[in-house]
């Protein structure tokens, strides 16, 4: 979007160039002190000891099974969630509804509760002393430290990321393309899928890559209700935790050098789609009005 | 395939978007809706394309009850004000949508529809802009993508709202021409919405003049222009003078002025407005019995046409006064000079006892009587 907005550099007033130069100068120095420097030092750290170290630290089974989790965890959030938040975009832009607020301020809920508060509520509800407890003891299913309640707190927690993305964009582009395609006969499926869906791609794509980011790297919900069972219910972030713990740092590091090069991954893919998405609104965008 | 609208009304909360709004359209007959906006003319088009449905009323096809029909199978063509073409499909894919939609029984090979985009293409003067994207084009040039869309699934009914409304003037007038030769080829029902009169007058077969819900008049852009019926046809559509009058013993009075007049009969004593079309003033520099005195206040020439303004005392108001221009330099009519104004004819509302507002049902139009020195000359 930013790129649209862009005015040209000879179409902009003149101003002395220092307090452009001294902002830059402040706000990259924030980014270097409290962004790159840490970033930097995880990885200096998990290095220190050595090559060997570091490898031992990453296929020690406990790793490997923390890797697998946190990728199962992702696998079933993600698709979830991005099912969920076209939906209620579609449902929040398409449609007049009463009750539409406070869809909206529910889907914006996960973002203002604390993540310990969101494990907690599940740990309320399905934990043995909960009020689901004793039904699901009776019927032998585990939800609380168990894989599926950190599906469900992980859901919990990246349930606003999708359909905020897509909302404002989707509010924007309007219904019209898609009130036409029915004019002209198209069914609702081929509605979504030759209409709506190509019209979003992108912005779902960057939406979906934040929902993944948070999903990976969640501690705080999957914390309380994991139960930090070694090989059975450690993420990626909970095993860091329990090495930095066991005064293991040089592992601490090696595990949190993982997660720090997904998320460099992310802000690769993210930057390239932002590259590629505002080139596509650029060139495609109706020019006009 | 008579189109029958009866009763419909909808409302938006507390807004009244269509209020009875009652019309047949004829086959292969092209109907204006003319209206501001909030007049309810595009709701009646979307009604018309199954996007919006009535809260009562009825709306037929031959008979056939279209408010159990959705958008999907009611075989309309609609273009949409902003042309909501796909964005990211290519014109001969906005084109073929509508086709390639089809359920597999009832679609078109590849090569026939590859055949039928061709040809409406070159219908629309867009040939070998095929593979191009809506934002590559013109305004006009999406324009008539989006007429070739709505073309394509040969729909009994085209609908177009605002069809013009986002073009600059010179493209516009161009497309107006070229959409009423294509409506003469194809013979097909259209009905478009739009605001702008000029457009309407000059396209339509029959223009429907909304407002605020409620069709005003039904009628040939002529019909409408000469003889309005209500107060709002003679302030919406061209330019007209408002005078306050009062009716009394059959005659006119309104200002210093009192006319023997055809047309009053019937009509009890009382007050009315009068309209009069600028160019339905006559003038003269010479001081008559009847008629208004006025001054000259402005004079310009647009075009063919002069544009007079005059101050009249008596009246306690302006007057507009259109005239021929060659009419007007051979008079050498200039600004400050003494006038004697005279209407030709008026259309007179008397007002109704109780409400006070202008009474349509008791419309009439007068003629005054002038003798022969007592007529001004000009024109």
């Amino acid at each position: 979007m930013e790129a649209v907005l862009k005015i040209p550099a000879h179409a902009r007033p003149r101003r002395s160039r220092l307090v452009p130069g001294l902002l830059i100068a402040a706000a990259l120095g924030f980014l270097l002190l409290f962004l790159v420097l840490p970033l930097a030092a995880v990885f200096v750290e998990a290095l220190r000891k050595g090559l060997g170290t570091y490898v031992a630290a990453v296929v020690h089974p406990e790793a490997i099974a923390a890797i697998k989790l946190t990728l199962l965890v992702a696998a079933i959030a993600v698709p979830l969630n991005t099912v969920f938040g076209v939906a209620a975009a579609w449902a929040m832009t398409r449609f007049d509804f009463r009750g539409k607020a406070l869809l909206g301020a529910l889907i914006d809920l996960p973002f203002s509760v604390s993540p310990v508060v969101s494990g907690l509520i599940y740990v309320l509800l399905f934990g043995a002393q909960g009020w689901f407890g004793p039904w699901l003891q009776a019927h032998d299913i585990k939800l609380i430290f168990a894989v599926p309640g950190l599906v469900l707190a992980t859901v919990f927690v990246t349930l606003p990321f999708v359909a905020r993305e897509l909302i404002p964009l989707m509010q924007s582009q309007g219904s019209d393309e898609e009130e036409a395609a029915r004019v002209l006969g198209a069914s609702g499926w081929q509605i979504f899928f030759r209409v709506t869906l190509p019209n979003i791609r992108w912005a779902l794509l960057y939406g979906v890559l934040l929902c993944n980011a948070r999903a990976m790297g969640e501690f705080g919900a999957v914390s309380v209700v994991s139960g930090h069972i070694r090989g059975l219910t450690n993420t990626l972030p909970l095993h860091v935790e329990i090495l930095y713990n066991d005064y293991n740092y040089a592992g601490a590091f090696a595990v949190a050098s993982l997660l720090a090069f997904l998320a460099l991954l992310t802000l690769g893919l993210k930057t390239f789609l932002e590259w590629r998405y505002g080139a596509e609104l650029a060139a495609r965008a109706p020019r006009g009005h | 395939m008579t189109i029958a609208i009866t009763h419909l009304a909808r409302r938006f909360a507390d807004f009244r978007a269509l209020d009875d709004v009652s019309l047949s359209i004829a086959p292969g007959e092209f109907i204006a809706l003319l209206g501001p906006s909030g007049s309810g003319k595009t709701t009646l088009l979307r009604i018309l394309a199954g996007l919006d449905f009535p809260d009562s009323g009825e709306l037929t096809q031959d008979g056939r009850d279209l408010l159990r029909v959705g958008a999907r199978d009611r075989g309309v063509g609609l273009v949409f004000q902003h042309y909501a073409l796909f964005r990211h499909m290519t014109v001969f894919e906005n084109v073929a949508f509508g086709l390639r939609v089809r359920p597999r029984a009832r679609r078109p090979s590849k090569a026939e529809i590859a055949d039928r985009v061709d040809k409406l293409l070159k219908r629309v003067q867009l040939e070998g802009m095929a593979g191009r994207y809506p934002s590559q084009l013109s305004g006009g040039q999406r324009q008539r993508v989006a007429l070739a869309r709505a073309l394509a699934t040969e729909p009994d009914l085209l609908l177009l709202d605002e069809p013009f409304g986002a073009l600059d003037a010179q493209v516009r007038v161009t497309l107006r021409r070229w959409l009423r030769h294509l409506h003469e080829e194809m013979n097909l029902t259209t009905v478009f919405v739009t605001h702008d009169q000029e457009e309407a007058l000059e396209l339509a077969d029959r223009v429907v003049v909304m407002s605020q819900g409620r069709i005003e008049q039904v009628g040939t852009p002529d019909e409408i222009y000469q003889q309005p019926a209500t107060p709002f046809v003679f302030e919406f559509i061209g330019k007209s003078n408002k005078l306050p009058v009062r009716i009394q013993n059959g005659r006119l009075h309104a200002g210093d002025q009192r006319f023997d007049a055809d047309g009053l009969d019937g009509i009890a004593d009382g007050s009315g407005v009068a309209y009069v079309r600028p160019e339905h003033l006559a003038l003269t520099p010479t001081p008559l019995e009847s008629g208004w005195r006025a001054t000259l206040r402005h004079i310009y020439l647009s075009g063919s046409v002069a544009h007079v303004e005059l101050d009249v005392p008596a009246l306690g108001q302006t007057l507009e006064v259109e005239l021929g221009g060659e009419e007007s330099q051979r008079r050498s009519l200039q600004s400050g000079m003494s006038i004697t104004v005279q209407p030709r004819h008026l259309t007179v509302f008397p007002l109704a006892g109780n409400s006070g507002e202008p009474d349509i049902t008791r419309r009439r139009v007068v003629h005054p009587r002038y003798g022969q020195a007592a007529l001004a000359r000009w024109r």
